[in-house]
């Protein structure tokens, strides 16, 4: 359902991606590892249109997701390395801002997700008062919160205790349950069932 | 269900208010700046009033500009180093309208008021009272064509670095025509005289901004998050 | 195969090439032209009555008034299609006109001050024309500081290319708007340079001289577009093979 076909990119006069190529189906964890700088995020980038290969085509239902943009991106919740928050609001109006401008959402659902993620006690709070790993945690709930099909995960694991990273890990086994395609640059293997994954390896430009 | 790209944007322009209200700073300071560089004026020109009333348009409108160009800067930068930027772009929604929400709103924050208060200014350089909705008028008009131009300028200069004199080197040229009809137009509410013409040809350009910018600004903003 | 052409134009390597073929021919007969345009407008030409000798200026300051305009234009043009068509041959060719455009700009400025002193009695008066070239250059500086401020190639030739489209479309509400401000305070109209009503033997070293500079302008670009290129393409296996 996603496919990256032969995907290129330079950075400046790096060539990152060396034609990568992948098909997710439904269900499927794609896992992203390699060194520091193998081009993770610079993938997950181009997949998520922040980027333009110079050369392949990211497909989304068999059509190119350039070409279906808005409907794309509708269906892709993207959580970069920093989590997308106002310092100024507290995580609950955040959510309320960056959730509703995708789709109305009630006061129940954002507590829900807030719960679920285990960012409840704080969400009340500026989050610039939080720490980086409360912060994620309120990402988490955004991510949770898009009802997207795609989840596009940049080192989602960063900053989160054992008791975030086993969270990190049900939500995505929760979103494969569903049918939804996951994937996510990781440092560290995630415990899921073998057939769940697939896992791909960038090789150092 | 998908909300519609107007709920979009209305949401964006209540967030960016109610951020404002929180940290006023951003809003206070552009306008201190503009009351500063008016006072500047007399000191360096003359305190005759009668002169400085003959002055009072050109000061009134580069104070204007360089404090538009100030609050400017901020339009979109914070929101790009935070990320929030780029969930609007991955959101699935109009990045135009929401970036024209965000422009509306950064007027009604800085423009306005700016137009608002510049009375003050104005009776400081000898402006007769009777002059002084003419004065407001043609400042709200010409601020908010600023803000519209502006943004353009904002979105290209995400990208680079000391974005700041940048911004100012790319948005003033095409400020041109805002700043000679804006000008002209104080400068006929002070004699007295016919403003009509040059607000319809500011008026004009307010419009093509409002049709234009915003689509170029979402271009520009695209370029900047890459 | 109607779209051959533009795949052509959409190469490097066979821009490369045909820069290089033409460069020769349109500098020579660029250089031919303005030899023959300067003899005529210096020597053939006759003095102009109420300027004198003054007025051999606008053989200069005419064409590269007329073509600092036309390089924007162009600039932007190029900017538009390496945008719409994601082509880097069109981003690397704007990328190359501007400081041409730019270099016109000043010329057009320098020669118009050096006529206004016996004209007006001072180097700078706020003519219209003038102040909008002015402005034009300022578009420029705008055009090449935005560039020279992102770091990343691919991004400075988008940021830029939106900069040059919104630049074209001000620069006829900029024109419009300096002549409207400069009509109302009324400065003593003076004799205007180029006034269509001239004669003959005035007029044709002026045209060719149009012609002069425009080839000289796609010179220099071609020129400039290769030095681009060059860059641009630097690991590319044509390059090996060009250069070798």
């Amino acid at each position: 359902m996603l496919t990256v076909q032969d995907v290129h990119l330079w950075r400046g006069d790096r060539h990152v991606l060396r034609g990568v190529s992948f098909d997710a189906q439904p269900g499927k964890c794609v896992l992203l590892t390699g060194k520091n700088g193998a081009g993770k995020t610079t993938l997950i980038r181009a997949i998520a249109g922040l980027l333009d290969p110079e050369e392949g085509q990211v497909f989304w239902r068999g059509a190119p997701a350039r070409n279906q943009r808005d409907e794309f991106h509708s269906e892709l919740a993207y959580l970069g390395h920093e989590p997308p928050l106002k310092g100024d609001l507290t995580a609950r109006e955040n959510l309320q801002y960056s959730i509703g401008i995708r789709r109305p959402v009630s006061a129940l659902e954002i507590d829900a997700a807030l719960v679920r993620t285990g960012a409840k006690a704080f969400s009340d709070r500026a989050t610039r008062m939080l720490s980086a790993g409360q912060k994620r945690r309120v990402a988490l709930a955004g991510v949770l919160l898009a009802n997207a099909v795609l989840w596009l995960l940049d080192e989602p694991t960063t900053n989160l205790d054992a008791d975030g990273q086993q969270l990190v890990r049900d939500l995505i086994s929760e979103q494969l349950a569903r049918d939804g395609i996951v994937v996510a640059a990781v440092h560290h293997s995630l415990a899921l069932p073998a057939e769940q994954l697939m896992p791909l390896e960038l090789a150092q430009p | 269900m998908k909300a519609t790209s107007l709920v979009a944007a209305g949401l964006v322009a209540v967030r960016d208010l109610r951020l404002a209200f929180r940290k006023p700073s951003q809003v206070i300071q552009p306008l201190m700046f503009f009351m500063i560089v008016a006072t500047l004026f007399p000191l360096t020109l003359t305190p005759e009033m009668s002169r400085l009333r003959d002055a009072a348009p050109g000061v009134l409108w580069i104070g204007a500009l360089l404090s538009s160009l100030l609050a400017l800067e901020f339009l979109f930068r914070d929101d790009a180093v935070d990320g929030t930027l780029e969930q609007f772009a991955l959101s699935g929604q109009s990045l135009t309208w929401m970036l024209f929400a965000k422009t509306c709103t950064h007027w009604l924050l800085t423009g306005l008021p700016l137009a608002l208060s510049a009375p003050i200014a104005a009776a400081a350089l000898g402006v007769p009272m009777e002059a002084m909705v003419g004065v407001v008028a043609s400042l709200m008009l010409g601020s908010f064509a600023m803000s519209l131009v502006g943004a353009i300028g904002a979105g290209l200069t995400l990208g680079a670095r000391r974005g700041g004199v940048l911004l100012s080197l790319l948005t003033l040229p095409l400020a041109v025509p805002i700043l000679i009809f804006g000008a002209r137009a104080t400068q006929l509410a002070i004699s007295g005289g016919d403003m009509a013409p040059p607000m319809y040809l500011l008026g004009a350009i307010a419009v093509l901004g409002v049709t234009l910018a915003p689509l170029a600004a979402a271009a520009a903003v695209r370029i900047g998050l890459e | 195969m109607a779209w051959t052409w533009f795949h052509r134009l959409a190469s490097p390597p066979h821009v490369y090439a045909f820069a290089r073929r033409w460069t020769p021919w349109f500098g020579g007969v660029s250089a031919v032209a303005m030899c023959v345009a300067l003899y005529g407008g210096l020597v053939l030409a006759p003095e102009d009555y109420q300027q004198k000798d003054a007025f051999r200026m606008v053989y200069v300051h005419a064409p590269t008034a007329w073509l600092s305009l036309m390089v924007y234009t162009t600039m932007a043009v190029a900017a538009a299609v390496g945008l719409i068509w994601r082509m880097k041959v069109a981003h690397a060719a704007a990328a190359s006109c501007a400081p041409i455009g730019a270099w016109f700009t000043v010329a057009a400025l320098g020669t118009g001050m050096l006529w206004g002193k016996p004209m007006w009695g001072a180097y700078w008066v706020w003519d219209p024309r003038l102040t909008a070239e002015l402005v034009l250059l300022f578009l420029y500086f705008g055009y090449m500081g935005l560039r020279a401020g992102i770091e990343d190639p691919v991004k400075a030739d988008k940021a830029s290319a939106v900069l040059a489209v919104v630049g074209v479309i001000n620069v006829p509400i900029i024109k419009f708007s300096v002549e409207w401000w400069n009509s109302l305070h009324q400065t003593p109209t003076v004799m205007q340079m180029g006034k269509p009503k001239m004669d003959f033997d005035m007029l044709w070293p002026l045209l060719l001289m149009f012609v002069a500079f425009a080839l000289y302008f796609v010179t220099v670009m071609l020129i400039r577009l290769r030095a681009e290129l060059l860059r641009r393409e630097r690991n590319a296996s044509w390059i090996r093979e060009v250069l070798t």
